[in-house]
């Protein structure tokens, strides 16, 4: 598989490091809502189809990038850095 | 089969030739053979016994799609087994080994096995040894006591088990266009592709290009077929655009259009220029693939079909037409598909002698009428083979009607005096690889083939591979696909009849009274009636069928026997061949070495992390032991001391006197921007953003599941910088874990990260004597208690080298951790052993660093083990109440306030034995198993401070079992101890001497 870092290019994706799925939202900080912070740190989907993922370029450029992926083709569909999806989703609020 | 050397024919030299023994018979053959060719020409007909009932095999296809001729190749001590004789290139000096027989290939024992036939059936491994669940016989027991009686009888070759002396390679290429294959439609697909000025490489499994064309009789622009291939493969690779590699196999198609490949560089050469690979690894990353992997014939099933003799009738003609040699003195050909007949005149033109040709079909066409008669062969229609005659080798073959259209078997069976038969049940295009890069391939009912998937890559098949099975359709569609073109392509004429390539859709002959097996998979000894077993026994889709007899699972992976197996199985539950489906192909194609995969890359390949004071310490005859990828003092050995005998020197000096560790290897991360406080807030348990500038802070770290993931000291160096330090082994994941926060979780804080680890070097100096070796070095500050207070730090110099001091302690002494830029670690750690010379100054190693800590109950990653929640680890007044942070929230479900949890403690022995680490607390005074574990040892050591040996432990309501006598049980190791179990503070409660 290879990830086009948005900062380094197109790498073989041994240089990077999967960081979990970026679809799920952390719940409010100072919420003790167990049942939420149970699906956000357990539950997670398993799509077939496209899917939201955070990768870290670890041997290279150390950003997380937000990737769009089809989990049945490996296809990527989007790249982008992290900082920029999260903060634009947050509108700059961090929870 | 009386195979021999046909007088004239073939590309071998027969000017020259190559000396090469066969189980220690020598021989010898001609450049251009193979192993296979060689030993046939020499009249060698069997070439091994098979995978189960050892029953004896000849070569029955002439490449990689060989079941049944496989051989090892020795070399002085090392030995590969299982390499395909019918792709083993002889050379001068090669020595090779029939395989899987005892004593030897002419007389094996194991061939009784034979007379066992059904107990060997499908599933008999699992049907053997799922014994009573209970009780002497229980199945693991008996499984192990046989399995070595039957691995020794099942299997193939042996693995040598000395180490490899060869050497390999691995090579990263990139293209645009990867061509896989040399026939004809590789030949002209990768002729588009460089026209167009692609860069294109082009791989070919044989030593030479062509496919197809090697072993055709027809004419293309008027010349021989073969010679044609040359000329134009020749041209091709003097192309500057094109890189041409022959003796590669591409083996595996992965995501990204990546492909691998092996390319045999000199293990087919007689002497090895040194230094030279053996063996080359290709991962080649493409644009575009064109897989001209051209189609490999099947056989038809019937029974008897395993005795040597018996062969693809493709392969009759390529060992006739490409090596000059004669399968057989009278060859009959069994076929459901016109490219019998086509090997037929290509066998008749090399002069070997066709019998008869016998065909299920009641009617074939007038070109195939003419074939047989002009070859002088007997034209047998409407009929099946239904069984073999042989000793060691086929000498006449029953024939009976047959109607293609029911499959049902009649009339008198007839016999036909035959040494060679060549069978034919027609062509399945090559789709592994196609197969391999994703997608259901789709079943042509014309061919009665799959042919291969939609692409889901930028790749596309050409040729027989994507089911074109005459040269003047391969030529066409070759041309296309390599080209970007819509221009109708300028091809070469072909001078040869066409035929129909579609096959009567027979598999298999079954006749009512059968005596002999009937086999499908030859590599593993599986028969049609395997496969009839697993049906009735519920095992109905091709995935279970696969793994239930073991069909399509050896190195050959099914080549042969893949298509019909699942017709077969489609047979029996009465549905169509699609109906049942086809499983996915697996990497690799070929079998690879794991010498090649691993190419330069074996023994040791971690990183050394060396401190900048690692020289001095060996020179002062430091023994060192790896924590992580760190390489560390254990101890400071003196003459005929123990390690514990060491390390109580080494801790007890720190106690009385002084003594200095190395601690570099703390993971440091530089933490900058307006808002770090705020960050630190979060990601530590407790409050950072209100530690003053010049202070340091013990920190605990949660994972946002509750659990202590890390803890250590940051420093606040200015309102906008910290010094964050960690554990040694968590530094890499801790820095990953906040820049993750960063990126993801709060893009807003303007807080960057830098890992400094190797740019400190870091000095404790620990002892009561402490501070009267600082005073001694150190100008530029004061180090009293009022400059320096606990937890303060200052900026001053040791000799002319800057340093930075903060007063903080893990041995629970007054100690200091003096940091300077690492290229002076050394300097200013023999200014501070030159400072300490009046106090008896000592450096101490990890086993004194643990002994230290131990008696103070401090926890590290022994405690902090992923599972240890703070409050287990006594650690709750660090968790803040004024602040969320990570894991604030689930630190406190159900599951981590039980009271059953297991919590720190210490324990002291009562018997004065060492406590093994590892060891279980029991409440039994004499060992038992299984015991009921209640906690378990974390950390032990001898304490010079108590003169005892202690430990720390986990333990099943620690805090209230204080006082209580328990026993440290280390069944493993053979110790058993009683223990009095302790507060983990053991020594110095107060910690009035760090304050001091």
């Amino acid at each position: 598989m290879i990830i086009k870092c948005p900062y380094c290019g197109p790498r073989d994706v041994i240089e990077f490091t999967y960081q979990g799925d970026a679809t799920r939202q952390r719940p409010d900080p100072a919420s003790s809502d167990q049942a939420a912070w149970s699906a956000y740190v357990y539950d997670r989907a398993n799509p077939m189809g496209s899917h939201r993922e955070f990768w870290l370029h670890s041997g290279g450029c150390r950003q997380h990038l937000i990737i769009t992926r089809d989990m049945a083709t490996h296809v990527i569909s989007s790249v982008g850095f992290a900082r920029d999806a999260v903060a634009s989703v947050k509108g700059g609020e961090h929870p | 089969m009386t195979a021999s050397r046909l007088p004239k024919g073939g590309r071998v030299d027969r000017a020259k030739t190559v000396r090469f023994t066969f189980d220690g018979k020598a021989y010898s053959g001609h450049p251009g053979d193979v192993l296979a060719s060689a030993l046939l020409a020499n009249g060698i007909t069997l070439f091994g016994r098979s995978f189960k009932y050892h029953r004896p095999r000849g070569v029955f296809a002439a490449g990689s799609d060989e079941p049944n001729a496989l051989v090892t190749v020795l070399s002085g001590s090392v030995r590969e087994p299982n390499v395909r004789a019918t792709e083993l290139e002889i050379y001068d000096g090669l020595v090779t080994a029939s395989q899987n027989r005892f004593p030897s290939l002419e007389h094996d024992f194991m061939a009784v096995n034979q007379l066992a036939g059904p107990i060997f059936s499908a599933g008999f491994y699992y049907k053997t040894f799922m014994g009573p669940a209970i009780g002497p016989l229980r199945s693991t027991k008996v499984w192990m006591f046989f399995e070595k009686f039957i691995r020794r009888a099942a299997g193939l070759g042996k693995a040598g088990v000395t180490a490899d002396p060869d050497h390999y390679e691995r090579m990263n290429a990139f293209c645009d266009v990867l061509v896989v294959g040399t026939g004809p439609a590789g030949l002209l697909a990768a002729e588009a592709a460089a026209e167009t000025g692609a860069q294109v490489i082009i791989a070919e499994e044989r030593p030479i290009a062509g496919g197809s064309l090697l072993a055709s009789v027809e004419l293309i622009d008027g010349r021989n077929a073969a010679v044609w291939a040359r000329e134009k493969a020749a041209a091709l690779a003097a192309l500057p655009n094109v890189r041409f590699l022959t003796r590669t196999s591409v083996w595996g198609y992965y995501d990204g259009n990546v492909l691998t490949a092996i390319e045999h560089v000199s293990d087919f050469k007689p002497n090895r220029t040194k230094g030279q690979a053996r063996q080359r690894y290709w991962i080649i990353r493409t644009g575009k693939t064109i897989l001209a992997t051209g189609a490999f014939e099947r056989p038809i099933v019937f029974p008897g079909n395993d005795c040597p003799g018996v062969m693809l009738a493709d392969a009759v003609r390529r060992y006739a037409v490409e090596y000059g040699v004669a399968t057989g003195n009278n060859v009959t050909l069994f076929t459901n598909n016109d490219s019998a007949y086509e090997a037929a005149r290509a066998l008749s033109q090399a002069g070997v002698n066709i019998v008869a040709i016998v065909d299920v079909r009641a009617d074939v066409s007038g070109a195939c009428i003419e074939i047989a008669s002009s070859a002088g062969a007997e034209l047998v229609l409407g009929h099946a083979v239904t069984g073999t005659h042989a000793g060691k080798t086929l000498s006449s073959i029953t024939v009976q009607h047959f109607n293609a259209q029911t499959g049902h078997v009649s009339g008198t069976p007839r016999e036909i005096k035959t040494d060679c038969l060549g069978v034919s049940g027609g062509w399945s295009p090559a789709i592994h690889l196609a197969s391999q890069a994703g997608g259901k391939p789709e079943w042509d009912e014309d061919l009665q083939a799959f042919l291969p998937p939609e692409p889901n890559q930028n790749w596309v098949t050409a040729g027989s591979a994507a089911g074109y099975m005459d040269t003047v359709s391969v030529f066409s569609d070759g041309a296309t696909k390599g080209s970007s073109s819509k221009a109708k392509p300028k091809l070469p004429s072909v001078d040869a009849p066409m035929f129909d390539a579609s096959p009567a859709a027979v598999f298999q002959i079954e006749p009512a009274a059968k005596s002999q097996k009937a086999f499908v998979d030859f590599q593993h000894d599986v028969t049609a009636d395997d496969i009839r077993l697993a049906y009735r026994e519920g095992f109905h889709s091709v995935e279970h069928l696969k793994r239930y007899t073991t069909l399509g699972m050896a190195t050959d992976q099914g080549k042969t026997s893949n298509i019909p197996g699942l017709a077969i199985m489609a047979d029996a539950r009465g549905i169509t061949i699609p109906e049942a489906g086809t499983t996915r192909f697996r990497p690799p194609f070929t079998p690879v070495s794991f010498g090649a995969i691993a190419g330069e890359r074996y023994g040791d390949l971690r990183p050394h992390r060396l401190t900048p004071m690692h020289d001095w310490h060996l020179a002062n005859s430091a023994k060192t032991y790896e924590a992580g990828l760190w390489h560390r003092p254990m101890i400071y050995g003196s003459h005929g001391e123990t390690v514990e005998q060491a390390y109580v020197r080494e801790a007890r000096a720190v106690r009385q006197s002084v003594g200095i560790v190395d601690v570099s290897t703390l993971g440091k991360i530089d933490i900058q921007g307006p808002d770090a406080g705020i960050f630190l807030d979060r990601v530590y348990t407790n409050m950072f953003s209100t530690l003053p500038v010049g202070k340091a802070r013990y920190g605990l770290m949660l994972r946002e599941d509750g659990i202590v993931y890390d803890d250590g000291t940051t420093w606040r160096l200015s309102e906008t910088q910290f010094l964050m330090t960690t554990t040694t082994a968590n530094a890499g994941n801790v820095m990953q874990h906040l820049e993750f926060y960063l990126d993801c979780i709060w893009p807003d804080l303007r807080v960057h990260l830098t890992s400094v680890t190797d740019v400190w070097a870091g000095t404790a100096v620990s002892g009561p004597k402490a501070r009267a070796v600082l005073e001694a070095c150190v100008t530029g500050t004061s180090v009293d208690n009022t400059t320096l207070p606990f937890m303060g730090i200052v900026y001053g110099s040791i000799g002319d080298v800057p340093v930075m001091i903060c007063r903080l302690s893990f041995s629970g002494e007054l100690a200091y951790e003096v940091y300077c830029g690492a290229g002076f670690g050394t300097q200013v750690w023999e200014a501070l052993l030159e400072a300490g010379k009046p106090y008896d100054i000592m450096p101490y190693g990890l086993e004194a660093l643990g002994t230290l800590r131990i008696e103070k109950g401090h926890v590290t990653g022994a405690e902090i083990d992923g599972r240890t929640t703070a409050h287990d680890l006594h650690l709750d007044w660090m968790l803040s109440k004024k602040k969320p942070y990570i894991g604030s929230a689930m630190k406190d479900r159900d599951g981590l306030a039980d009271e059953n949890r297991l919590s720190l403690v210490g324990l002291i022995s009562l018997d004065n034995q060492s406590i093994n680490g590892g060891s279980h607390i029991v409440s039994d005074a004499t060992p038992r198993e299984p015991a009921d574990s209640f906690g378990h040892v974390t950390a032990a050591c001898y304490s010079p401070a108590l003169g005892k040996y202690i430990a720390l432990a986990l333990v099943k309501h620690g805090t209230s079992m204080i006082g209580n006598r328990a026993y440290a049980t280390d069944l493993l190791r053979g110790k058993h101890g009683a223990v009095e179990i302790v507060s983990h503070h053991m020594f110095d409660p107060e910690g009035s001497r760090m304050h001091g």
